[in-house]
């Protein structure tokens, strides 16, 4: 009790990051597909402050990342690689092809196929009810949302789908899948304090 | 004089849980085994979701903590509780709804963690839902053992059933605490707490479930079946008292072990590793206390697979708790963490202390409830003997695993490049200790399916005493007499000790 009050009172055991924003309703969809999937068996989201970790991963891992994160993803095993710092670091094809067969990105990869990704619609029902519970609980979306959350959704996947489109992924009704939901978070992950590259010219 | 009073012990319940403890130990250790094959061989996904590895293995968590060893418990204190305080199960109602209400949770854990209907909580994924029922039940049965310790006939409160209490009472805190959640539908909720504050939220409640659910009491067991099976005296009482408190202040403040390097705030890294390390002490108090138990009767443990399994349970729960100190020192847990070797330390206390416990009370107490002689000694030392075989050929590759994991990660070239760089360079170097670990899991499953075989033949050659009758002498509460500890007058009223 004297070791856990602390850290759920006192606010400057959580520092927070003001360029670390809560997550879009497609990358919350994303997120939830992680934890449904149970990705945390294989992958962690926690880089260690160790020169082999930040060679390998990137930047390591700050509280201040996480303060959006219900619940919160570090895993306690990597069978895979650590996760913090995927996003940005492949294309979105990649993603779309690495869950399909990871063999085909990665030859020799014990990571089970996931098929189903490809081919399942996104759910949106409970969309508007996940921000709504989410602010409840403090994560800053702005009053009424909610009621804009599904296009806002829909918005990112034709982004995504256009993406995948480029590098010539034909599917049909590809920005519905939930496999745009999936990539849009791998992609946010431990981006929000990544430099902006046009802030240092 | 006290009058002598005639009455019975309910053997149906312990029966009941009894057959539910082999049941989901089969089923637990099956979808484990599936596991270790899946990942030597992905392809037994199936490219299916319900038997993905992300969602067997949460499958298995489960079923072996808390269906498995969760009805060995219940088996083990229906048993010891009613003899120990020399009465019937207060009511055989919340008894038959406590075994159920069990039995129905674990059923709709199978249904909805392969549909991904789970949080992302270790040993906490099952949904709001199923919380709910699991604190109903859960109360039930401290109710049910509540209330028999209140009609007891016998005064003294015997340290198994401290143990019994103490893992009541702070599973149910930790319970509340790790699912505090908001639901948004009917199998969907977000936890109320944030990153780093969820994090130290969960391995509180992770690091004591190991404690107060495959510890304490097993503890507690081991306090009553041993000496039953030795037919010798605990040790030293006194040493159980002690090491009782010790472990129940200090384990509750471990947690934090289990996030070493993170970005946890350092006080509370520290906090956790140090009481981590204290945690060596009450442990092997339990742990010796145990094993000297058998002074004089160890020609005994030569000749009784009983006896033999209780040895290397114990054994095994002395060689976790060494480890376990050890991996939270934070240069340890540098090299352990994420790695294979934290498998292989959770498996020697898992098939060591809570599966050789748990076989060796259900060779001793089933052949008692069924009034008849085990079927097979030989067939029970073979389970013994491959079981222990599958022990070594499941932790030592791993423990290989883990090590050549970690040292490949952290090389460097000269030129301080990393030397593996490739992440899956370091995966494919350790498929064969998988491999291996995968032949150590079936050599255990194998034995206990040699038990399986020996009990229902044992079963058959006996009838099940459903209600076992006996006799006591009526309870007389007295005060403290001249020269005992002014302590001894509260232990003797029951009343106060609730």
């Amino acid at each position: 009790m004297v070791e856990v009050f602390p850290m759920l009172m006192v606010e400057s055991n959580v520092p927070k990051i003001e360029s670390v924003k809560p997550y879009t309703p497609l990358e919350l969809s994303g997120r939830d597909i992680y934890i449904r999937e149970g990705c945390l068996a294989c992958h962690s989201q926690m880089i260690r402050p160790f020169r082999s970790e930040t060679e390998r991963y990137g930047e390591y891992s700050k509280s201040g990342e996480f303060i959006y994160d219900r619940p919160f993803l570090w895993g306690s095993k990597r069978t895979g690689p650590d996760l913090h710092r995927v996003g940005e670091k492949y294309p979105d094809s990649w993603h779309y092809n690495h869950m399909l067969d990871p063999e085909s990105m990665s030859p020799g990869s014990i990571m089970p196929t996931y098929p189903w990704l490809i081919t399942n619609d996104l759910n949106n029902r409970y969309v508007p009810a996940k921000i709504k519970a989410l602010r409840t609980l403090g994560t800053p979306y702005p009053e009424g949302f909610e009621d804009e959350a599904v296009a806002d959704l829909q918005a990112q996947a034709a982004v995504v789908a256009a993406s995948l489109r480029k590098d010539g992924i034909e599917q049909e009704g590809l920005e519905n899948k939930e496999i745009i939901a999936l990539i849009a978070y791998l992609q946010r992950l431990g981006t929000d304090i990544k430099p902006d590259p046009q802030a240092e010219n | 004089m006290a009058t002598i009073e005639k009455f019975s012990y309910d053997n149906g319940i312990v029966k009941n849980f009894a057959y539910a403890t082999i049941l989901w130990g089969v089923v637990g250790m099956l979808v484990g085994l599936i596991a270790a094959f899946q990942l030597i061989i992905p392809e037994l996904s199936f490219g299916w979701a319900p038997t993905t590895f992300g969602r067997i293995r949460p499958l298995h968590t489960n079923a072996a903590i808390f269906a498995f060893v969760g009805n060995g418990i219940y088996m083990g204190v229906y048993y010891s509780l009613q003899r120990l305080l020399k009465t019937r199960m207060y009511s055989d109602l919340l008894s038959k709804i406590h075994f159920w209400g069990w039995q129905a949770i674990i059923v709709a854990a199978a249904l909805t963690i392969p549909l991904g209907l789970m949080g992302a909580h270790e040993y906490a994924e099952l949904e709001w839902p199923i919380d709910i029922a699991i604190a109903l039940v859960w109360i039930v049965f401290g109710w049910n053992m509540f209330a028999t310790i209140l009609k007891r006939r016998e005064t003294h409160l015997y340290v198994a059933i401290w143990f019994y209490i103490a893992t009541w009472i702070t599973v149910t805190v930790l319970h509340v605490g790790n699912n505090l959640e908001l639901p948004v539908s009917l199998f969907k909720s977000y936890p109320v707490f944030a990153g780093v504050q969820d994090a130290l939220i969960q391995w509180w409640y992770g690091h004591n479930a190991v404690a107060f659910f495959l510890t304490t009491p097993y503890l507690g067991l081991m306090y009553y079946f041993l000496p039953k099976a030795a037919n010798r005296p605990v040790y030293s009482y006194k040493l159980s008292i002690i090491h009782f408190w010790a472990l129940i202040f200090i384990y509750i403040w471990a947690g934090p072990h289990h996030l070493l390097y993170t970005s946890l705030p350092d006080w509370a890294q520290s906090l956790g590793t140090v009481f981590s390390v204290m945690l060596i002490a009450p442990s092997w108090g339990g742990m010796l206390n145990g094993l000297l138990t058998l002074r004089g009767a160890w020609d005994r443990v030569r000749q009784d697979p009983i006896l033999k399994f209780m040895v290397v349970a114990i054994t095994a729960y002395g060689m976790a708790t060494f480890e376990g100190p050890m991996l939270s020192i934070k240069s340890v847990n540098a090299i352990s963490h994420y790695t294979d070797w934290t498998i292989g330390h959770v498996h020697i206390g898992t098939l060591g202390w809570n599966g050789f416990l748990t076989f060796g009370i259900l060779y001793w107490l089933l052949p008692r409830i069924f009034a008849t002689k085990l079927y097979s000694i030989k067939l029970a030392n073979i389970h013994f003997w491959i079981g222990t075989l599958g022990i070594l050929f499941y932790a030592v590759p791993l423990y290989v695993a883990g090590w050549t994991q970690a040292l490949m990660w952290k090389q460097f070239t000269p030129d301080g490049f990393l030397q593996y760089g490739n992440f899956l360079e370091t995966v494919t170097q350790i498929l064969p200790m998988y491999t291996l670990r995968a032949l150590g899991g079936t050599l255990y499953f194998a034995g206990v399916i040699v038990m399986v075989y020996n009990i229902i033949k044992t079963v058959k050659t006996g009838n099940l005493i459903k209600n076992e009758e006996t006799s006591a002498p009526a309870r007389v509460d007295h005060a403290p007499a001249a020269g005992e500890h002014w302590h001894r007058g509260i232990e003797k009223r029951p009343m106060q000790m609730l």
